[in-house]
């Protein structure tokens, strides 16, 4: 039998009462699709070795400037309410990422992808493919133009919605800070009936995922802003002779 | 600092995370072009059709690539990464090459990230090369011999670290040119996934 909102806010509400950490807990029954999907196997603890403690490389030659604007990537203008995102990328210990890649995809002002499986009867917006990405700045900084996504419907449950949120992918200064998560907007009614949002049990860490409106990003006559700012784990990282050599070369 | 949670990839990474040659680390046709190839699994043991899985790894030499264009693909610089998307039978693939051990005495491996619809976080495991290397079939007085290739996989911290009976899933099979490593979520044979110093514990 398929569960009711009410059934999953129990659920939530009891996964709340078990301590939880900064992550998601990958075995949260609420968000269903989760049940088969995680490790039952606590995760081995291992020293990154040193291909580990690398990232791949990004440049000017992967990403062009105008993939950050996602208004302007058709003939005509996107429906919704235009915002600015920005904001900088930090490893653990508040370094800044530079130069690595930021990718970015979410559902029109209507709640639906561009996406042949999003069969929810919201419109297409023929000039919006909901699609972008951006290298950080010597400072961390990203920062990309879009339009505000609608929330959408889901089948988890009955009646499910999911927040508005845009998704990133982002990729630290080495490897084991690569991470795919979610942005969301202030103030969704939605949170607390959303355990995809809700699989972080710890109040704290959840609310690191909304971006705040920030007046100073906004433009005149033109988009309102938002700031999001990503802190990655620390890096753990010594030095490798092969720095050395780098800076040498 | 705190760092931000993860959270799923979603159905629809398709849209943002997908693009032409994101699989083709070398172009199939590279002369020492080796498939990396495996499907990945739920704990019903049913394949799992919306992962992406990340590799980044070292090249034949052993040498970490410092160069972009894992994005625009210009068909001969190894960047050591790639991106592949699971087809409807949970099945996906790399055309790459074979990366060298980055430290003497240290077994070469594929450094894996695995994202799904339904995973709240990503994974990070290792696909180890097995050990008949590629060289044995067509020997020649460069090629690593199978006693120094068995003696790296025996000799790995992380293999000799974990559990006896579920070392092999850390492990590729070759199978022809190809090498075949299989994700299990979940289940009987569960990969082992890894987390590392200072990277906050999804588990806790």
């Amino acid at each position: 039998m398929e569960s009711s909102q009410a059934d999953i806010n129990r659920e939530i509400e009891a996964a709340a009462q078990q301590p939880g950490g900064p992550q998601p807990k990958i075995d949260y029954a609420p968000y269903r699709s989760s049940i088969l999907r995680h490790p039952k196997q606590p995760a081995h603890l291992v020293d990154p070795e040193s291909v580990e403690l690398w990232a791949p490389v990004f440049g000017h030659r992967d990403v062009a400037d105008d993939e950050a604007d996602l208004t302007i990537q058709h003939a005509g203008t996107p429906l919704g309410e235009r915002i600015v995102v920005t904001g900088r990328v930090l490893d653990g210990d508040g370094r800044p990422v530079a130069d690595q890649l930021v990718e970015v995809w979410q559902a029109n002002a209507a709640g639906r992808y561009r996406h042949q499986r999003d069969q929810h009867p919201a419109p297409h917006d023929p000039n919006f493919t909901g699609v972008g990405r951006m290298l950080t700045g010597p400072d961390g900084t990203y920062r990309f133009q879009t339009i505000k996504p609608g929330p959408y419907p889901w089948r988890n449950h009955v009646n499910a919605w999911r927040p508005a949120h845009i998704h990133f992918s982002i990729f630290g200064s080495d490897f084991t800070q690569r991470l795919v998560t979610q942005m969301y907007f202030p103030g969704d009614p939605l949170f607390p009936l959303d355990p995809i949002y809700q699989s972080i049990t710890d109040p704290k860490a959840r609310e690191l995922l909304i971006a705040q409106y920030d007046h100073d990003v906004t433009t005149p006559e033109w988009s309102t802003g938002y700031r999001w700012d990503i802190v990655l784990t620390g890096t753990h990282r010594t030095p490798l002779e092969s720095d050395i050599e780098e800076d040498n070369a | 600092m705190s760092a931000v949670p993860g959270q799923t990839v979603g159905p629809f990474f398709h849209l943002g995370l997908e693009y032409d040659g994101m699989n083709e680390l070398v172009p199939p046709s590279h002369p020492k072009a080796v498939r990396l190839h495996g499907h990945v699994y739920d704990g019903a043991g049913n394949p799992v059709p919306d992962a992406v899985i990340e590799i980044w790894q070292a090249d034949p030499q052993g040498h970490i690539p410092r160069r972009p264009g894992s994005l625009r693909r210009d068909g001969w610089t190894f960047t050591g990464w790639g991106r592949a998307a699971t087809d409807p039978d949970g099945h996906y693939q790399f055309a790459t090459l074979e990366p060298g051990p980055t430290e003497a005495g240290r077994a070469p491996f594929f450094a894996v990230t695995v994202f799904a619809r339904g995973l709240l976080d990503r994974l990070f495991t290792r696909a180890y090369l097995p050990d008949t290397p590629a060289t044995l079939s067509n020997p020649s007085p460069t090629a690593v011999s199978a006693d120094e290739s068995l003696g790296l996989l025996a000799a790995d911290p992380l293999l000799r670290a974990v559990a006896p009976d579920r070392r092999d899933t850390l492990i590729a099979t070759r199978s022809e040119s190809a090498l075949v490593f299989d994700i299990h979520l979940q289940g009987e044979r569960e990969t082992v996934f890894l987390t590392y110093p200072r990277l906050r514990d999804a588990w806790s």
